[in-house]
């Protein structure tokens, strides 16, 4: 018998959100916007209060056998391929489930303030309600099938949610660039399942479920010849739904939504779907060098790459959009160094403080009458008493001051970059954590100091959000405080319990990297000491470059002459202006790829095929071809006696003629 | 005088008659040579009710002679209601059947 707890809350935890969802969005359509609210803000928190039972009991399992499972019946089972339709909660689960729904509960609540006067306001929480689910459902699947189910349920909401204010045509596309950019990244999520499916089904006996985790970890042998192929296939759906570099486009457009659908989005939820699912499938992840190498290198490149873009956005949410990208590599530079622990740990903290910023940002965009420019900003401290603290806190938490969270996690994922022998994708974190602590500087002095720049009529109106923006606000703070230090780092005389604790998942693969944590600094000796002086080392030069950051980014833009107008002078700006645009990467993909595929359908599709081919020969052909052949026969019924009688006659021959020949 | 002297003649008479309907124009005249036709099947029923000993082929004689009359004076009631609807009895300008 397998060694698991039945736990059937499981389901519950996946299933309430459904429950919201479906009364606010099928039942109770016409329900008032107070209930349809609170109804979708008790689903997720019946779910978070579940999860942390559920958390609770796993604790008290022994560290080995912490495994609660659940299961709603055998989904599939078709010439040997069986899939569950279960739920399972381990460490890794159980750290997302609290994540996904405790922030998804703040972001929530902060919602009902938010969207008061929108017209969508039950849509709305329907459709938030529906994305903590399909989070959910990947979070607590059993197996890749349940995992992709809910991958692909997020896809669609935050095209739902993208997408939103759908009558302005920019926001519909933005929708629809997320939703076919993330097509792209789960074409390759499916070939690596099919890839795995194949190489396991040979080797399974009765009754194991082909892409349940536990089968896949029990048969990590047999998958090691196409380990690279399905990690990287499956790579290529996590750079689509983690933004990574190439197909990060979508995640800077999805601000479209409204701000709490940015918050969850980029904090909790669909991009951090790619960095634990990495995690999910670590055991076959390092049976393949090659693949570890590309994401680390692809997180890496991501990482620095997003945060030169984050340098020169004008655009609020957008500074935050590519913060999000660059801190996502940070995330997958982790896994692809082997380190999935602090992966996840950066996951949990940036998720705290990312949602704290948006949250914050669209307090902001709230105070400011919907202006989210900037340019057009200044001068909030003194007018939002809230905001402008708690906003300060989750900058420096994510430039990674100590002891705020955000330095825990990148400094851990720092440190095992180095540690592990690439110092060369050290030095691309680090000068991007230098660019991060600059850049939200930058932020933060362009929107709270100076003089307010916007127009006099905004200006009068700006005011402090309602308590149900602001309570969440506060709580975010706290935790954007306190969340980093469950991974208190062994050198700074912790124990890292946070890394103890997911040991046991990534030990299988990991190369033991969880059960040295796990052991304590006690076991290493020497060597931990010897380390620990490094750790020290960077983990000091890493401080005092996000400080000079701060600092820099502080003095740049501080009073009028702002740096961007020097960078402007620089070398005529170019530099300035690639930035700004992005390295020109959407104009890429435009003439590279949309634009031939436009003609591509235009000319060959649209006008050979369709309006050629199958209008043309096979439609219409077809017509003409009756009405040739009936303008013929008409030509034999002209109604005259003589004439029907001739070709009689004729026939009659022609039957004799066969008849004389024949016989 | 052998049967296939009766049936060459049979023919020749079919043909004649065939051609009668096929060319003329005159209803009239292809009504006389639809009778022709069937006396040409009439030779041969004859010819081989004789050739057999046997009574049946002149029964079918006087039944085409009977079915021939009756059809003669059924088309000729026709003709002449068409010929008072069309004051013309060309077949060619009876080509109501296209329609």
């Amino acid at each position: 018998m397998e060694s698991h707890a039945l736990d059937t809350s499981l389901r519950w935890i996946v299933l309430v959100p459904l429950l919201g969802a479906a009364l606010n969005g099928l039942l109770l359509r016409r329900m008032p916007r107070r209930a349809a609210g609170l109804l979708a803000c008790a689903a997720v928190g019946a779910s978070f209060l579940l999860s942390v039972a559920a958390v609770v009991r796993l604790a008290g399992l022994e560290p080995h056998h912490r495994l609660l499972a659940d299961s709603l019946g055998t989904w599939l089972d078709i010439a040997g391929v069986r899939v569950e339709l279960g739920f399972a909660m381990d460490q890794l689960s159980a750290v997302m489930a609290l994540v996904v729904t405790g922030v998804g509960f703040l972001i929530h609540v902060y919602s009902l303030g938010y969207m008061a006067h929108d017209p969508g306001f039950n849509r709305f929480f329907t459709y938030l309600n529906l994305f903590i689910f399909a989070m959910m459902m990947l979070v607590l699947g059993e197996n890749l099938v349940m995992l992709f189910v809910g991958w692909e349920g997020v896809g669609l909401c935050s095209y739902l949610l993208i997408s939103f204010w759908f009558n302005e045509e920019a926001n519909a596309a933005a929708g629809k660039k997320a939703f076919i950019v993330n097509r792209i990244g789960d074409f390759g999520f499916l070939l690596g399942m099919f890839v795995l499916g194949a190489a396991l089904l040979p080797h399974l006996g009765g009754g194991e479920g082909v892409f349940s985790f536990r089968t896949i970890a029990a048969h990590t042998h047999e998958l090691a010849p196409w380990a690279t192929a399905i990690a990287l296939l499956l790579f290529l759906g996590a750079t689509g739904k983690s933004a990574q570099i190439p197909l990060y486009v979508w995640l800077p457009d999805a601000m479209a939504g409204p701000t709490p659908v940015s918050a969850l989005i980029h904090a909790a939820t669909m991009v951090t779907a790619g960095v634990y699912m990495i995690a999910r499938m670590n055991m076959v992840y390092v049976l393949s060098p090659t693949a570890m190498t590309v994401v680390a290198v692809v997180g890496a490149v991501t990482a620095l790459f997003a945060a030169t873009i984050a340098l020169t956005q004008n655009d609020i949410k957008k500074v935050l959009a590519y913060s999000t990208v660059s801190q996502l590599g940070y995330m997958m530079l982790a896994c692809g160094v082997g380190a999935f622990a602090a992966g996840i740990f950066h996951v949990m903290t940036h998720a705290f403080f990312k949602a704290l910023l948006f949250l914050g940002a669209g307090s902001v965009i709230h105070a400011m009458s919907g202006e989210q420019d900037m340019r057009l900003m200044g001068g909030l401290r003194r007018k939002l008493p809230v905001t402008w603290p708690t906003f300060l806190i989750g900058t420096v938490a994510l430039a990674g001051v100590f002891p705020f969270a955000g330095f825990f996690s990148k400094d851990e994922i720092l440190w095992k970059a180095f540690s592990e022998g690439n110092p060369g994708l050290w030095v691309v974190g680090f000068l991007g954590a230098g660019l991060t602590a600059f850049y939200m500087m930058r932020l933060v002095v362009l929107t709270f100091f100076g003089d307010n720049r916007a127009s006099e009529e905004v200006r009068h109106h700006v005011h402090e959000s309602p308590a149900t923006m602001t309570v969440p606000l506060v709580i975010l703070a706290a935790l954007s405080v306190v969340g980093g230090w469950l991974g208190w780092p062994h050198f700074l005389g912790g124990a890292n319990r946070f890394e103890q604790w997911l040991a046991p998942v990534f030990e299988a693969g990991a190369g033991g990297h969880g059960a040295d944590a796990a052991h304590g600094a006690a076991a290493h000796g020497a060597a931990t000491h010897a380390a620990a002086s490094t750790e020290w080392l960077l983990a000091a030069a890493s401080l005092s470059l996000a400080l000079l950051g701060l600092y820099a980014g502080y003095r740049a833009y501080v009073g009028r002459a702002t740096l961007a107008g020097k960078l402007h002078a620089f070398a005529g700006g170019r530099p300035h202006r690639v930035l700004l645009n992005k390295y020109y990467v959407d104009e890429g993909y435009e003439a590279s790829l949309v634009r031939p595929g436009y003609a591509l359908s235009d000319r060959v599709l649209f006008r050979a095929v369709d309006t050629g081919l199958i209008d043309g020969l096979l439609v219409n052909g077809t017509a003409l071809l009756v009405s040739i052949t009936s303008a013929l026969l008409r030509l034999f019924q002209n109604g005259k006696l003589r004439f029907y009688a001739y070709v009689f006659a004729l026939g009659a021959a022609a039957f004799v003629l066969y008849l004389a020949l024949t016989i | 005088m052998g049967l296939t002297h009766y049936l060459a003649l049979a023919a020749a008479l079919f043909l004649v008659g065939m051609a009668g309907v096929l060319i003329r124009r005159n209803s009239l005249i292809v009504f006389m040579s639809i009778e022709i036709m069937l006396s040409a099947t009439n030779i041969v029923f004859a010819a081989y009710s004789r050739l057999h000993g046997d009574l049946a082929g002149h029964v079918f004689v006087l039944m085409v002679f009977a079915v021939a009359a009756a059809e003669a004076a059924i088309g000729l009631a026709i003709l002449v209601e068409i010929h008072r609807l069309r004051r013309s009895v060309n077949v060619d300008d009876l080509n109501t059947l296209m329609e």
